[in-house]
């Protein structure tokens, strides 16, 4: 067969490879009529007042003013932001350290990175239960340390509106880092032995040879774990349902809890489509730049 | 995934009826999975199965707000259920207008609902361009005020009859280191209550113009402004009570560690469930105590469009079987709500309870908020008042400008 394509005078490009072609075929309808199809389906009714059922009825931007004005929204946003930047500063920190450490050849290392890895198994519902006895004042930390005897002891971070989005933070970051640990682990077991020979035989103390050449070299491993955290954080819903269902009041509401609340519960699709059209916005930032430096910069280079 | 074994669930309840004749299994969906509500469904149960079918229970947990969109999203889907719990009023108008529900205006002119059924409001909810759409089965009203007279007596003071007694009483109950009201944590409570308050505070008129007409005027006005205090006061009192579900609330006045609860009747079957009696352990005061006004609200039973004949006739015997007075008198005794018909017998009724049917033979009633607004508006209200009573740094006043923005655009 490629002898026969081959010998043809004009080889018509979209007839190379066509086995391969006609098995993606299933592949390549399911992207753009499931995923593509429904975000432009959702973005499309996100234009009109949907209530219950969809309907094409279009009120221009009128479901994005709402939005905007919505101090719930607002509210999400700004535990959005909060909450992603200090769990993608904390997770990247913390995990590339574990994995610093766990890559000094101790002993049982295995053990110690199953033991890291084990908060991931568990769902982000799990997580949420658990931590929302830990930091319930009546039953857990709180109730612990005082009746060790510092009785005038306060921590309930799930009951105070200030601070809400950091109990949240703190049940994320420990089921998190253990996958985060694991990526780097793996970047750092990929850097060649001969390097961190070198640089001992320049005498360079090894926190600098971490910073200034191990960190470099790991590129491609920290975008990975970048992408997986940040769109981890776009998502964040089940964690605040099983700690908090957004309380107290609205202080720990994110967009996701928006979207779905609005969609199902105050059966106002347009508004859920239109939020939920913002957040495609927000994640689209994220991965745009990022495809962009991985692909388009990256063919450059090579 | 859930899905395809609920499918899977409701073939094999497809298949059996061709086995055994007549008797017909209907799957029922509802979110009555409170101690007290249990059991009032188990006597519905029981009715519909002395006809010689079977009631297939499907009871969601997690109240309305986890369970409505459960339920709508089955009938939208294609794998609708034989009958479905909803308050009545405005939570089912588009599956209704989208041809998605049965129409029961044949079994409701052979039973004669239009004559049984009072207040006929009830009725009116059901009916959607002239033809009837739900079966209703109770009455509940928001507007109580339930007392744990335990409390009190350890705070040393006399248990109120109003609501201003009430917030007078607060700084001894917070002495004796109980929370003077218990407000749940989950959003419709807050709501409900400050709905509770306009009736009491502002009276009938007011809380008719404001969700009735829609009038941001009044809503934005004096009248509502007083309201929004006594909501700031209930909001002081409330705190301290970390639960989140209404009856974990509710059970925090049974044991004393709370004074009252702004809560429906349905609160009522908790008390029981407990064995504690009206008007010994616990007191309750409709209205507040101030105006002596119930809304009307309440549930119904919608019937999703079948296609399958033997089941449709059997979801005509389990709307009859509803509206009977055995079964009415049964179910709300437990239930701890009021018959939906004028002509039962409920002489075992405790006082909370006649204390409701007086006022309703009184005519004193008024339409409830799910009857009035659209999910949409009370969902906005929720989050306002789920925030007001959460955050102690948003102003009354605040929070009416707020409140008349949700009014002013409400369909």
């Amino acid at each position: 067969m490629t002898g026969q394509t081959r010998g043809s005078a004009r080889p018509n490009q979209w007839l190379r490879n066509l086995n391969a072609k006609i098995a993606s075929i299933p592949m390549i309808l399911t992207a753009v009529v499931i995923f593509l199809g429904g975000t432009a389906w959702t973005v499309l009714y996100s234009f009109t007042n949907s209530k219950l059922l969809p309907r094409l009825s279009f009120v221009g931007l009128d479901q994005y003013e709402r939005l905007w004005a919505a101090p719930r929204w607002l509210v999400s946003i700004e535990n959005l932001a909060i909450y992603g930047l200090l769990s993608l500063i904390f997770s990247l920190v913390i995990g590339f350290v574990l994995a610093a450490l766990m890559d000094q050849k101790i002993r049982f290392e295995n053990t110690f990175r199953t033991i890291m890895l084990y908060p991931f198994a568990l769902s982000f519902i799990v997580t949420g239960l658990v931590w929302q006895w830990l930091l319930n004042p009546q039953y857990g930390i709180q109730s612990i340390v005082r009746s060790l005897g510092w009785t005038s002891f306060n921590f309930d971070p799930l009951y105070n509106s200030d601070i809400v989005i950091y109990g949240i933070l703190i049940a994320a970051l420990w089921q998190g880092t253990g996958l985060v640990m694991c990526l780097m682990l793996a970047g750092l077991r990929g850097i060649d032995e001969d390097i961190w020979k070198a640089a001992r035989v320049d005498g360079i103390p090894m926190w600098k040879t971490y910073v200034l050449v191990i960190i470099p070299m790991m590129r491609g491993v920290f975008i990975t774990t970048l992408v997986i955290i940040a769109s981890g954080i776009v998502k964040v819903y089940d964690l605040v349902v099983a700690q908090t269902s957004g309380g107290p009041g609205i202080a720990s509401e994110v967009p996701a809890k928006y979207v779905y609340d609005y969609m199902f519960q105050a059966q106002n699709l347009g508004q859920g489509f239109a939020a939920s059209t913002m957040m495609l916005v927000t994640v689209a930032i994220i991965i745009v730049p990022w495809a962009y430096l991985e692909f388009g910069g990256g063919r450059k280079r090579a | 995934m859930k899905l395809r074994s609920l499918a899977a669930a409701l073939a094999a309840t497809v298949v059996l009826p061709f086995g055994a004749a007549n008797a017909v299994d209907l799957e029922v969906t509802h979110w009555w999975t409170s101690g007290g509500e249990a059991a009032a469904v188990a006597e519905l149960a029981k009715a519909f199965d002395a006809t010689g079918n079977k009631w297939v229970d499907g009871a969601i947990a997690g109240s309305g707000g986890t369970a409505r969109p459960i339920m709508i999203s089955r009938i939208t889907g294609g794998d609708p259920m034989a009958a479905t719990q909803f308050n009545h009023g405005r939570q089912a108008e588009e599956l209704v207008q989208s041809g998605l529900m049965r129409d029961l205006t044949d079994v409701a002119t052979r039973e004669n609902w239009k004559e049984i059924v009072k207040p006929a409001s009830l009725l009116e909810s059901c009916t959607i361009e002239g033809k009837i759409y739900c079966a209703p089965v109770n009455i509940h009203s928001w507007q109580w005020l339930w007392l744990s007279n335990a409390a009190f007596k350890q705070a040393g003071v006399p248990v109120p009859k109003n609501w201003d007694e009430f917030v007078a009483a607060a700084p001894a109950l917070e002495k004796a280191g109980i929370v003077p009201l218990a407000v749940g944590g989950q959003p419709w409570q807050a709501a409900g209550a400050f709905d509770v308050l306009m009736v009491a505070i502002a009276g009938k008129d007011t809380f008719e113009k404001v969700f009735a007409q829609k009038d941001e005027e009044v809503a934005a006005g004096p009248d509502i402004a007083k309201v929004f205090k006594a909501a700031d006061d209930a909001r002081g009192m409330a705190k301290g009570s970390n639960v989140q579900d209404w009856n974990q609330a509710t059970n925090l006045v049974i044991t004393g560690k709370a004074g009252g609860q702004i809560m429906g009747d349905w609160a009522q079957g908790e008390f029981q469930l407990a064995g504690q009696k009206a008007g010994v352990d616990y007191t309750c005061l409709p209205g507040l105590g101030v105006n002596e006004v119930i809304s009307t609200g309440g549930d119904a039973f919608y019937f999703p469009l079948l296609e399958d004949e033997e089941k449709s006739k059997a979801q005509e015997q389990l709307a009859s079987t509803l509206l009977k007075p055995e079964t009415q008198v049964a179910f709300n005794l437990k239930k701890g709500s009021l018959p939906v018909r004028g002509d039962v017998d409920l002489a075992a009724a405790n006082d909370c309870m006649k204390k409701g049917l007086d006022i309703l033979a009184k005519g004193n009633v008024i339409k409830g908020t799910d009857q009035l607004l659209s999910a949409d508006s009370q969902k906005q209200k929720e989050d306002l008042f789920s925030e007001f009573f959460a955050n102690p740094s948003m102003t009354p006043e605040d929070a009416q400008k707020r409140f008349a923005e949700i009014i002013a655009a409400a369909d």
